[in-house]
């Protein structure tokens, strides 16, 4: 499981691996905090749930982290760990976290550019373009 | 692709025929030297380009500007029209940042004389125009007053005192595009929009203070009240939160739209609906209410601006008023008409990083530019010279009507924080007479000038292309960022 910064022209892009879908979602939040230089309070600690029916992984990728975005942008909330459940086409998270200290970079959305999650020696690969 | 898979048409023009790619629609037109080409030739500028030229409904050729570089979906620099109402929008061919646009200022202030005030102006317009990640705005709206600028845009704010007849005049679209429909924006767009109205954001958004360098039109300058050695402004941001998150919520109904009416294309980011369909509509009427939230944020900040002006200015020079050359968007989805081959239609032209540049005798202009054409504004990078444009008749013909929207960046953005130290770059433009002000250090290092193409060969292009004339060059002597 990991992430590398793919460079851009313009925006931001990483390159993220998991082994499966669940961890690959985790992961590419952790990359979007480490992207946008996010870096939150010891505490207060708040819990959130996320959850969503699309109808395909890359789908559940946007939304997960376009709300995330939301949160770090609307509510000053950025979050570390995530629980990710996904049935058939439903994900749910239990999301933890704390307030924003600092954020370097204000990540506009996550886009569909070229958005695939294939199979590889790494177990599942995707990479997502930020609009920065 | 290489340069050898592109049809030379002149110097400055070039074409990626239909033929190259099975599921081209239309060529790409290209509006670059060879210099300027060989430096995107290592991006995805023209895969992209060719990509767009897949949208169905698409009329004349996908047309790319100078100032191109690798965006998402479609490149950044990139124009296309579609068949009204026969064909599609696609809300990634207008991006995430909503009429992302500029407004420029003029002053009769000479520069020579206000010198020694230069920092007190940068500091002052730092306070008015808040800036920076997340960071809120000027003023906070209720929920019936966002509704009320969603519809009405710049008028909005001069119904409540923040705008004068004369700046919506020389606003595009009177900064009021019609046809906003509140309604089709979301409740999670609003709230995002409520408390960011009249804030510049970050990334390259930025408020400037320029001096007037050059003038190469004097009649064109004239009219538009710029005189040499005289200071300027320059705002230059969007539609905010509001406008990603309505490009955010449509561009992920339309994934479910393109399935619907079997629509195949090579990249998730076009999705795009008919615009005849009720999908289409909908977010036609969430891009303008976005659009005229850009309109007014930027007419906020002309209003502080010119506060920031007269606490600097008042009692020091006689007249101290910052009148509107014009704002122009330079990302939005409109319906106009134009000549394609030979004969008038109607279309939806998408503008992605590319400025509307409308020539002489073109409708919606005020009386004063109808004779001289639209200004176009042309931001450079911070620490190189902007341009003031006007469109050509050229420019109606062979670019539905647009132009290049500014350098165009050459360098990703971790190159440049790798390369650049923020403090080093700040100690350096302020050397060369800029001040900076930046909310934050590695920020201002992405936005390096080397970055940046060279934006006097980009307009050059543009000029010698015919699609746009040199009125006005600019030069920096004040920097905000976020």
């Amino acid at each position: 499981m990991g992430f590398e910064e793919i460079p851009h022209t313009a925006d931001w892009s990483i390159r993220v691996w998991a082994q499966d879908l669940e961890g690959l979602l985790a992961e590419s939040a952790r990359g979007m905090n480490w992207l946008a230089g996010a870096e939150l309070a010891e505490e207060p600690r708040i819990k959130q749930t996320f959850e969503t029916v699309e109808p395909d992984g890359e789908s559940l990728l946007v939304a997960l982290l376009s709300e995330l975005v939301y949160y770090a942008e609307q509510e000053n909330i950025g979050f570390d760990h995530f629980v990710i459940e996904i049935k058939n086409d439903t994900l749910k998270v239990e999301m933890e976290g704390a307030p924003l200290k600092s954020l370097s970079k204000a990540i506009k959305a996550v886009t569909w550019h070229k958005l695939e999650i294939r199979e590889s020696a790494r177990g599942l690969e995707v990479e997502i373009v930020f609009d920065v | 692709m290489n340069i050898q898979d592109l049809t030379r048409i002149s110097d400055t023009e070039w074409e990626i025929p239909k033929s190259f790619r099975h599921d081209m629609r239309v060529p790409v037109r290209i509006f670059a030297t060879r210099k300027l080409l060989e430096q995107v030739m290592n991006d995805r500028s023209l895969e992209q380009a060719v990509n767009s030229a897949t949208l169905p409904g698409l009329v004349g050729a996908v047309v790319v500007m100078p100032d191109m570089h690798q965006g998402y979906g479609f490149p950044i620099g990139g124009v296309a029209a579609t068949e009204y109402p026969g064909g599609v929008i696609s809300p990634g061919g207008i991006g995430y940042d909503i009429n992302c646009g500029v407004r420029l200022l003029a002053s009769q202030i000479e520069f020579e004389s206000a010198k020694k005030d230069m920092d007190m102006l940068a500091t002052r317009l730092n306070q008015r125009c808040p800036s920076g990640v997340g960071k809120a705005g000027v003023i906070r709206v209720s929920v019936k007053e966002l509704d009320e600028v969603l519809e009405e845009g710049s008028h909005w704010a001069r119904k409540n005192g923040y705008a004068t007849e004369a700046d919506l005049a020389r606003t595009e679209e009177t900064g009021s595009v019609k046809g906003a429909d509140p309604a089709s924006v979301s409740d999670r767009a609003k709230k995002r929009g409520r408390e960011q109205i009249g804030s510049v954001g970050a990334g390259n958004h930025f408020v400037e203070v320029d001096v007037v360098e050059q003038i190469f039109d004097e009649r064109a300058a004239a009219v538009m009240g710029l005189r040499e050695g005289m200071l300027a402004l320059q705002i230059h941001c969007g539609s905010r939160g509001l406008g990603h998150q309505v490009c955010t919520d449509y561009v992920r109904e339309f994934q479910g739209a393109v399935r619907k009416y079997g629509i195949d294309l090579p990249d998730r980011e076009l999705v795009c609906a008919p615009l005849d369909s009720p999908e289409g509509q909908a977010y036609l009427g969430a891009m303008r209410a976005a659009a005229n939230f850009a309109f007014a944020n930027r007419q906020l900040l002309a209003h502080s601006a010119r506060k920031a002006f007269e606490e600097t200015f008042a009692g020091k020079v006689e007249n101290w008023h910052l009148h509107q050359v014009y704002d122009i968007a330079h990302n939005m989805g409109k319906i106009e008409t134009h000549e394609i081959d030979g004969a008038q239609m109607k279309v939806c032209v998408h503008r992605k990083g590319a400025t509307r540049a409308f020539g002489p005798g073109a409708p919606g202009l005020p009386p004063e530019y109808k004779a001289i054409g639209q200004p176009v504004i042309i931001p450079g990078s911070m620490g190189t010279a902007s341009w003031v444009l006007v469109g050509t008749e050229e420019s109606m013909v062979r670019s539905f009507g647009s132009s290049c929207h500014g350098a165009g960046r050459v360098m990703s953005r971790s190159k440049a924080k790798k390369t650049v130290r923020g403090d080093q770059l700040r100690r350096e433009l302020e050397q060369d007479g800029i001040q900076v002000r930046a909310g934050s250090m590695p920020g201002l290092a992405e936005e390096a000038p080397s970055a940046y193409k060279d934006v006097d060969a980009v307009v050059q292009t543009v000029s010698s292309a015919g699609i746009a004339r040199k009125v006005a060059r600019l030069k920096p002597v004040a920097v905000v960022k976020g």
